[in-house]
């Protein structure tokens, strides 16, 4: 197995996770109703615990360093999350489409890895996938609630979340020269896969919400490769705001 | 004993996974966490390593991995009775694949009746889910189905 490729493919997916993780933390103690606080923060603390694991197969297998310099010890540049997971919550509709779109995406990745060669991998997943059907299930209830069953306010907002989600949610699935080598090892599976099945999923969830999927949107890419909006070192400064008091300090 | 619900013990929870004892007498555990991120998993694991060295075993090591992932189905029976005197809705046993919809007909720890409702799948730890029960109107909490 290329060791240079699966350092990219976990670090990346483990990067979604954090970055999410600290977006959906900030609905905590804002929530527009307090089961939604509760469920946005659980999600948050999910995510955390899957970038955790999974950083911490990236230090055990690709010689990186431990998990908690991974997520608190690099550049901006060095994060290789798509834009998707950095763009801030805005209003309740735009975290929860994000929330929608990126679980049902995280549902088919880890479905796939769990069947993965490198073990690992595999294991870990069987179990982030028995998590994620309860984030994609919260997901789904609402998108529907808010759609098919919500008020005109609340289906216009929907639908304009979701035209401006779109285009970055494209950007999940921004394929890497060097996956292919973990393709024919079968290690993971293809972004274009992942993306066709996520669209056959998220299009009959939006049928049933009366949603519409926006047309020839051109997927948003560059935060795989590093380039990520203005959005991301701010919320990394923040992150990492009381380990920079004191880099040493033992907790 | 589970830090969050203290009648129910690790055993019965099913999140020890392997025990082995070595003929020099160092014992090797393994476990696994109910949730990834389960901010409980360290004290478990220090509270395990600290019991079996009070009943004379010294050599404790006490490792935590998926090698044997956790689901609702390891609970014992012990495990359900313990989490329902907790006030706790317990799991039902599933078969192949879990499909959330168990969710809407749970249980009432209190009552006993299915005439209930989901409220959240997400509740006051990442392993409860919030739950109404329109027989004796109470607000109830269930261990989730994983």
């Amino acid at each position: 197995m290329d060791t240079n490729a699966l350092k990219n493919y976990l670090l990346r997916t483990a990067d979604d996770q954090l970055i999410i993780a600290h977006r959906h933390s900030e609905w905590t103690g804002f929530g527009p109703l307090l089961e939604e606080d509760i469920a946005f923060s659980s999600i948050a603390q999910d995510k955390l615990g899957h970038a955790q694991a999974l950083y911490n197969i990236a230090h055990e297998h690709c010689a990186l360093p431990n998990a908690d310099t991974l997520a608190f010890r690099r550049n901006e540049k060095d994060f290789l999350c798509c834009q998707f997971v950095e763009l801030p919550n805005g209003e309740y509709d735009f975290s929860l489409i994000r929330h929608f779109l990126f679980d049902a995406a995280e549902y088919f990745r880890f479905s796939a890895l769990s069947e993965s060669t490198f073990e690992p991998l595999a294991k870990l997943a069987v179990k982030i996938r028995g998590e994620i059907k309860y984030h994609l299930y919260h997901g789904r209830t609402w998108v529907v609630q808010l759609g098919a069953n919500g008020t005109d306010e609340s289906r216009v907002r929907m639908q304009t979340a979701l035209n401006y989600a779109w285009p970055f949610a494209l950007g999940m699935f921004e394929q890497m020269a060097t996956d292919s080598l973990l393709e024919t090892s079968e290690v993971i599976v293809s972004e274009e896969i992942l993306k066709k099945q996520w669209l056959e999923f998220v299009k009959g969830v939006f049928d049933e919400a009366g949603l519409k999927i926006p047309e020839n949107s051109t997927p948003v890419f560059g935060g795989r490769g590093g380039f990520h909006t203005e959005y991301l070192q701010p919320l990394l400064s923040e992150m990492t705001e009381v380990i920079d008091i004191d880099p040493s300090a033992e907790w | 004993m589970d830090p969050e619900i203290p009648t129910l013990s690790l055993m019965d929870m099913g999140i020890v996974t392997d025990i082995e004892l070595a003929p020099d007498n160092k014992v090797t555990v393994t476990m696994t966490p109910t949730f990834v991120g389960c901010p409980a998993i360290d004290v478990m694991r220090a509270d395990v390593e600290t019991a079996i060295r009070k009943i004379g075993f010294d050599d404790v090591v006490v490792n935590v991995n998926f090698d044997t992932p956790w689901n609702t189905n390891r609970l014992t029976e012990r495990g359900k009775a313990a989490l329902l005197k907790h006030g706790l809705a317990p799991p039902e046993k599933y078969e192949y694949e879990l499909e959330l919809d168990v969710l809407e007909f749970t249980k009432c720890p209190q009552c006993g009746s299915k005439n209930t409702e989901l409220k959240s799948p997400f509740g006051p730890t990442l392993c409860r889910s919030l739950h109404y029960c329109h027989d004796c109107l109470q607000a109830f909490e269930g261990f989730k189905p994983v």
